[in-house]
């Protein structure tokens, strides 16, 4: 099979790989590329934990194929924390026990980012609805939608 | 697992490749690349076309033209689709939507599928390369069409003449246990005069309730007048069975939701 050249931003740097034609983003950005942030859960888009932010949407990057994002602007939440101090959303999902295993966790922060980004005082039921795509088996999801909640003030008390 | 895309700017290109045994259109991928990495080897290659028109939305004098790459996600927050945002946004999770298109939802097997239930009561026009056709005809010999859909057509319903309605275990998102979508027309007194219902799972495709339909005139939206509408609501179904839930509750909680739907 002959590889294709992709060429996209990652977390703020250009990449380039040669992939295997009908790769997954998901496996152009763990197994060429490294960031394992986005997991592989159910590769049927139905768990949420690939989930990626790609020219500001929410996209699953195990049902996105790589050679379709040439030129795109894509972000994981390996990107988020700047210079060693972790973002908001992290810090809230440590400071309100929203992981357990830890498996889910980066689609549900990439999901809350995308509602925060563009809701930054979200009601819990708009919480609820952004993360409605995304599957935790540990925490019964109520530390999560108050993590996100948490993060939402702590944004806005920043920005206070 | 491996798979070939091939991407082309002329609809022209990209069917005379879909010809090929083993080739399917990628359209939001939610579909067939979930069924190759399940590992439905039927999937050898993919073509797809990078036309931005694909993706365009036409609302003028009435009418709709929705670009067969148009997402749930565009339709869910376009102004003037506000009586199809529930039907746009029943579909998946955010990321789902984002994705998910028009015209690859027209061949997703149930439980889902739900937009098109939708395009089935609105009498939608699929538009292919080849010309048009009604979404009826187009939805019983989708399973060997080889032809890439390019846009679908309806005429705007009023916002109080169209009903969706989806049922599912799990809120706020969760596969169909069914779906129902009813485009009613009433007199100025409250009797229906017409009346197009469509059903989600109740096959292995929307399809629609044309006893109900039938039924339906000449009755107003009451209780009493719509019994004979809800008892002749299960002719002709022949609803999937899967983890969600059996054929037979199915056909149970059929003439149930349609009540609801039907006076709310």
């Amino acid at each position: 099979m002959a590889k294709v050249p992709v060429q996209f931003t990652l977390n703020g740097s250009e990449k380039a790989e040669f992939v295997e034609s009908g790769t997954t983003l998901l496996a152009a950005l763990r197994d060429k590329i490294g960031d394992t942030s986005p997991k592989g859960g159910c590769h049927q888009g139905t768990c949420g934990a690939c989930s990626v932010i790609i020219d500001g949407e929410l996209r699953l990057s195990c049902l996105t194929l790589a050679e379709t994002c040439g030129g795109a602007d894509i972000k994981t939440t390996a990107g988020l924390a700047e210079g060693g101090v972790l973002h908001p959303l992290q810090r809230a999902f440590l400071d309100a026990f929203a992981t357990q295993c830890g498996f889910c966790t980066p689609g549900m922060i990439m999901a809350a980012k995308v509602l925060l980004d563009r809701t930054p005082n979200p009601s819990r039921e708009d919480v609820v609805e952004a993360l409605s795509g995304n599957i935790c088996r540990c925490t019964g999801y109520e530390p999560i939608i108050q993590a996100v909640l948490l993060a939402a003030r702590a944004n806005s008390q920043n920005a206070a | 697992m491996s798979l070939a895309l091939r991407t082309f700017s002329s609809m022209k290109d990209a069917n005379a490749a879909l010809q090929v045994s083993g080739t399917r259109y990628l359209g939001g991928g939610t579909l067939v690349v979930r069924a190759a990495n399940e590992g439905d080897v039927a999937v050898s290659s993919l073509v797809r076309v990078d036309d931005p028109g694909l993706s365009q939305i036409a609302v003028s004098g009435g009418k709709v033209r929705l670009g067969a790459s148009v997402t749930m996600a565009a339709v869910a927050r376009h102004p003037e689709l506000a009586a199809l945002a529930p039907a746009a946004r029943a579909v998946g999770g955010p990321a789902i939507r984002n994705m998910a298109t028009v015209g690859g939802n027209l061949f997703a097997p149930a439980p889902y599928g739900d937009f098109a239930v939708a395009l089935l009561a609105l009498d939608a026009t699929v538009v292919t390369e080849g010309g048009e056709m009604p979404i009826e005809t187009f939805l019983a010999g989708r399973d060997t069409s080889r032809v890439i859909v390019t846009a679908v057509g309806f005429s705007l319903p009023r916002a109080e003449s169209f009903r969706f309605l989806k049922v599912s275990r799990v809120k706020p998102k969760g596969v169909s246990v069914l779906s129902i979508a009813a485009l009613l027309e009433l007199a100025p007194d409250g009797t229906v005069t017409s009346a197009r219902i469509a059903l989600g799972c109740m096959a292995d495709r929307p399809i629609r309730a044309k006893a109900a339909e039938k039924a339906l005139l000449g009755c107003k939206l009451t209780q009493q007048e719509i019994a004979p509408a809800l008892a002749a609501a299960g002719e002709g179904i022949a609803p999937i069975t899967d983890p969600v839930a059996s054929a037979w509750y199915r056909a149970e909680v059929l003439p149930v939701h349609l009540g609801r739907l039907l006076l709310n």
